[in-house]
């Protein structure tokens, strides 16, 4: 049984059925993972603890006290938190560094205990790379070497949940988690042939999730299919009173819309996206978009109309000001998430210091990496006095601009979609030697961060060289089950999202 | 932005550039700040900034915990990544004030 | 050269709650190091802040007392800056909007009353502590410093004035003043040695005259009222000799080494450090709406200013007693408490015994008012027998000092009446008797008669202080100087 092509919903009936245990599925995925280390996809492996994980989640299988994820493989983006496993978020200053605590996100999809009384069940395969702090979008900026794409090995997998895309992509995890702070979910999603969602901010706990850039970050879950992404993240979703930014709890199944037409009473199962108005920003197709993803895209958004929707044009006029205001704001708030990181109570201490000071600047220095530097030397600027009113207030005023023409726009339509980057994986070192170049890719995903509103990728295509193209739906707040409703009726009438990576076994 | 700049910044941020380095970066630190200066160009007066994307449709308040002590005493598995300790203190070179 | 001494001062006052700012470790004192230090005070990676409301509403209840404004929504910010007991590598303050703007605050400067004006106050969370002891070895044998994180995160309510103070002794009172309050309200246990209670004081002088302000600087840390007199009286001596020496003053951070009776310079922190202050995206802005505030004033006790107001309107007390009898709730009680057992009509003889004999015998035996030996119960008699004529003043004072002195011993405490019996104190009021000690005083004393009758009234103070003399204290002074009087017109 191939069970990495297997949808996690499948899965599930599976285990129900008795026909696998969590422990043979798990076993099966360890075994993937060791044979499949060229991806670089994992920097954290135990068979040990998954397996202990596996026997548990078996238990609550057998006792009748399961629900729909028990037992099923998940793997974590290193970004998040994890007793047992390492955490790093791909830096070396977080060299040995063992958390004791999990994050809320862990916890929530987590085998269930005393402490954790809610934990869906799902075994942890491992913690996935990363770009280093979430700082990428290639992947190429992990310390611990880049991730490579497994469609194609010479190209990057994109960033910064590179590590994740690959291993589901790669067969080494049915299913993985995020973040997305600039696109970081969607955008290796796309080009690793994946759907991912980035649910409106405030949506899932940030406990425990190393902080990037704080009003930006968001988790989610990356996968084969929008059924498995619904319910991955109906079950990492949660008010979290650890967390001032978690919203209130809304209990809501984000699955609940999958399978229902856009309009109640429509009676045409031909067509069960009639009444479905879907905006396309002008600016969303303009130039520096490569044609075979423009092609694409335009041919996916024929797709949905056939299925019932009308198509509209938009325009979200600061598109590609939000580059600016994204690489101000981000950076601003990692300077300073970011200085906890000292050498004094955790992670990575030079060896050789003359005092306090040259401690900190050589613990820093020799742990961070040179992305990671570079945003924290921008993010420092920005805030000092004399530059706050003109780059970090400037930005955070254009910052309401934005979320009010996406206002403007979902007055017109109930749907945006686009691209989700300008082009497909490109090759490795490519577009690392120029920090700007790489920024200009994030164009199309980081207004949707910026606003906190949800978005998803959604595989659409494949390029003359057989590399993955992403389509983006972007929602108004809080519509993530209508965007999986979307994408699912756009799956259940296309099969991109179901061919197996190129290089993969 | 200049390489002064880019030193003091370094030292205001604990980061440690040499001379080549700091020569390195200045460039790529100038074309950033070249994209930034797109910015300007946007009348925003008048306007509030958004710091939350949360608060852009409503006005949400900063939870608040009872008072009440909560967490217990976790020394040991809270210092057990720590570089430098002694009786319960992380330590660091000393700072004389 | 006439100078001017401007001070203003930044008090911290660690607001008391079981549990931090913003994580729910205890606050308690004195736990072993990093006990007390949660994963949220650790700064360990992923960890957010929540808000204590407790802290809140403490800050809320200061506001109301010193009659400022309580913002609406206040927002915490980032202070960044690099220091190993600050573990996120920033406070969380407040900057912009602090959560209360504004207000004032009554002092007693000698015998005068001012008002000293704040600019503002502020939620923020303390820092850890480090200590410094020769057992602390690096890891390549260097000289360390041990890091206590136990204070991270304590809640803090940093209290701004106006630079509106002209002299260590006005700072000194204001800081008594508002210390009296915090503790009034019971939002700060005040306790100075414990860092409960520290002051900055911002120090410069300038010409007499002179409208814009000299450079100043910032003496922190000051954790005793003699220290704080100390610290800025150097202060000023310094920049003065330093102006009038032909320098300029630097505006520096100083610290004050009370073993050297001298500030200095620190050399650690950065002056003019950037601390890039911006809105805590990990937080959202605090709101506290009208009901929130009316529950707040609605709980709180009567207030130092109220209490003045009412006992100066009804009693008739002075303006320095009422502010005396109002500097801590210990010594309103005691009033208080005397003042319900011998009535209205004493009220002045009860505030002139609290405020008098009873505080400075607990400000020399340097006690805290709650921890007087002598309670109302004992002192009420001594008013009681004064009023009754029993005894005068003058022995009630020292009948005062004799209850205090076995009070203070631990041994039994007499009665008021114990005392007279036993010592013969009861005061002389036959006017036969009196009379016959007049006789015999006037007849000792024929110059001082004839210098009266000469115009001299001090004469007349003398010859009764003779009579007082002969009777041991005993006469009645008011029937000494109505019968001497007579008997010399």
């Amino acid at each position: 049984m191939s069970w990495h092509n297997t949808p996690i919903a499948l899965m599930a009936k599976a285990l129900a059925k008795k026909e696998v245990s969590s422990a043979e599925l798990t076993q099966y995925f360890l075994e993937r993972i060791e044979a499949g280390k060229q991806w670089n996809a994992y920097l954290d492996v135990n068979a040990h603890l998954s397996l202990e994980q596996a026997n548990k989640a078996d238990q609550l299988i057998s006792s009748g006290k399961s629900g729909k994820l028990t037992g099923i493989p998940v793997a974590h983006k290193d970004v998040f938190v994890t007793r047992g496993w390492k955490t790093t978020a791909a830096s070396k200053i977080l060299t040995g560094y063992q958390s004791p605590f999990d994050a809320t996100v862990v916890a929530n999809l987590g085998i269930p205990n005393e402490n954790n009384p809610h934990g869906a069940g799902m075994v942890c395969l491992g913690k996935t790379n990363m770009d280093e702090f979430a700082m990428g979008s290639s992947n190429e900026n992990s310390a611990f070497g880049p991730v490579l794409n497994p469609w194609n090995a010479a190209h990057v997998a994109g960033g910064s949940s590179g590590g994740s895309a690959a291993a589901v992509a790669a067969g080494l995890a049915p299913i993985a988690t995020g973040t997305d702070t600039g696109g970081s979910i969607r955008q290796p999603a796309a080009f690793c042939g994946l759907t991912g969602i980035k649910p409106s901010y405030g949506r899932v706990s940030r406990y425990g999730m190393i902080a990037y850039a704080s009003s930006l970050d968001q988790a989610g879950p990356m996968g084969k299919t929008a059924e498995d992404c619904a319910l991955l993240l109906t079950a990492m979703s949660s008010h979290d009173p650890r967390d001032s930014t978690s919203l209130a709890d809304s209990g809501e199944d984000y699955g609940r819309y999958l399978n229902q037409n856009w309009k109640e009473g429509n009676a045409n199962p031909a067509k069960p996206l009639e009444g479905l108005r879907i905006g396309l920003p002008k600016e969303f197709f303009a130039e520096g978009l490569a044609s075979d993803v423009a092609k694409s895209v335009t041919e996916a958004a024929k797709l949905l109309e056939n299925l019932g929707a009308t198509l509209i044009e938009v325009s979200l006029p600061k598109t590609k000001l939000s580059i600016p205001v994204y690489y101000v704001l981000a950076p601003a708030e990692a300077s300073s998430n970011l200085s906890r990181f000292d050498g004094v109570r955790y992670g990575h201490r030079a060896d050789e210091y003359r005092d306090l000071n040259d401690m900190y600047a050589k613990s820093r220095t020799e742990g961070f990496g040179a992305e990671v530097k570079r945003r924290i030397m921008i993010g420092t600027y920005v805030l000092c006095h004399g530059y706050y009113d003109a780059y970090y207030l400037q930005a955070q005023k254009i910052r309401r601009i934005i979320a009010a023409d996406f206002q403007a726009a979902f007055n017109q339509c109930d749907v945006i979609l686009g691209p989700v980057a300008p082009d497909v994986a490109w090759r490795l070192g490519e577009k690392s030697k120029d920090p700007v170049q790489m920024y200009l890719e994030d164009i199309y995903t980081l207004s949707t961060n910026l606003a906190g509103l949800p978005a998803m990728s959604v595989p659409c295509g494949f390029n003359v060289n057989n590399l993955p193209i992403g389509m983006q739906l972007i929602g108004n707040y809080f519509a993530e089950a209508r965007l999986l409703q979307i994408a699912h009726q756009y799956q259940q009438a296309s099969d991109w999202h179901l061919r197996p990576a190129s290089e993969v076994a | 932005m200049k390489l002064d700049d880019v030193q003091r910044i370094a030292h205001l941020s604990r980061l440690e550039l040499n001379q080549a380095e700091a020569e390195a970066v200045l460039p790529q630190l100038q074309a950033i700040f070249s994209l930034v200066e797109e910015m300007q160009a946007v009348d925003t007066s008048g306007l509030e900034p958004l710091a939350h994307p949360i608060l852009f449709l409503r006005d949400l308040a900063q939870p608040m915990r009872v008072d009440r002590v909560t967490e217990s005493d976790h020394r040991a598995e809270n210092m057990q990544s720590a570089p430098a300790q002694h009786d319960g203190y992380f330590l660091v070179p000393r700072v004389i004030e | 050269m006439q100078w001017e001494v401007v001070i203003g001062l930044e008090t911290h006052a660690q607001l008391q709650t079981q549990s931090k700012i913003f994580s729910g470790a205890s606050t308690r004192f004195g736990a072993a190091p990093n006990t007390q230090a949660c994963a949220v005070d650790l700064a360990l990676p992923g960890v957010l802040p929540v808000l204590n409301r407790q802290a809140v509403e403490h800050a809320i209840r200061f506001g109301l007392a010193v009659n400022a404004k309580i913002s609406p929504a206040s927002i915490f910010a980032r202070k960044n800056y690099f220091y190993p007991d600050l573990p996120k590598g920033y406070q969380i303050s407040q900057m912009d909007i602090p959560v209360v703007i504004g207000g004032h605050l009554e002092i007693l400067v000698g015998d005068e009353v001012k008002v000293v004006e704040l600019t503002r106050a502020h939620m923020e969370e303390d820092a850890g502590k480090s200590v410094h002891e020769e057992g602390f070895i690096g890891p390549h044998g260097e000289p360390s410093s041990g890091i206590d994180l136990n204070r991270a995160g304590t809640p803090l309510l940093e209290i701004v004035t106006e630079p509106v103070m002209r002299s260590a002794a006005e700072a000194v009172a204001y800081a008594k003043a508002l210390h009296g309050l915090v503790v009034w309200l019971g939002v700060c246990d005040g306790n100075m040695q414990e860092g409960s209670f520290r002051c900055d004081a911002n120090v410069s002088v300038r010409p007499k005259g002179q409208a814009e302000f000299g450079t100043r600087c910032e003496i922190k840390n000051l954790n005793s009222f003699r220290f704080l007199e100390e610290a800025i009286q150097y202060e000023v001596r310094r920049q003065i000799e330093l102006i009038e020496d032909g320098g300029t003053v630097v505006q520096e951070t100083r610290l004050y080494d009370p073993d050297r009776g001298e500030t200095r310079s620190m050399r650690s922190k950065e002056d003019a450090n950037d601390y890039r202050y911006f809105p805590d995206p990990d937080l959202l802005p605090v709101v506290i709406d009208d009901a929130w505030i009316t529950d707040v004033r609605s709980k709180m006790p009567a207030l130092p200013a109220q209490l003045r107001e009412q006992w100066q309107g009804e009693y008739g007390l002075s303006a320095y007693d009422a502010q005396l009898l109002t500097q801590d709730r210990d010594t309103a009680k005691v009033f208080e408490e005397l003042l319900a057992i011998v009535g209205k009509p004493l009220a002045k003889a009860a505030a002139n015994l609290i405020a008098g004999e009873f505080a400075s015998s607990v400000n020399r035996a340097g006690i805290a008012t709650a921890e007087a030996p002598l309670n109302a119960d004992h002192l009420a008699p001594l008013l009681m027998r004064v009023a009754d004529g029993t005894i005068s003043n003058k022995i009630a004072k020292d009948i005062f000092a004799i209850l205090w002195e076995e009070a203070i011993a631990g041994k039994a405490i007499s009665s008021v009446d114990q005392v007279i019996d036993a010592k013969g104190l009861k005061q002389i009021s036959d006017s036969g008797a009196i009379e016959a000690i007049i006789d015999q005083v006037l007849a000792a004393n024929q110059k001082s008669v004839e210098e009266f009758r000469s115009g001299k009234e001090k004469a007349f103070n003398a010859l009764v202080g003779q009579i007082m003399k002969a009777s041991q204290g005993k006469a009645n002074p008011g029937q000494v100087n109505e019968l001497l009087r007579k008997k010399l017109s």
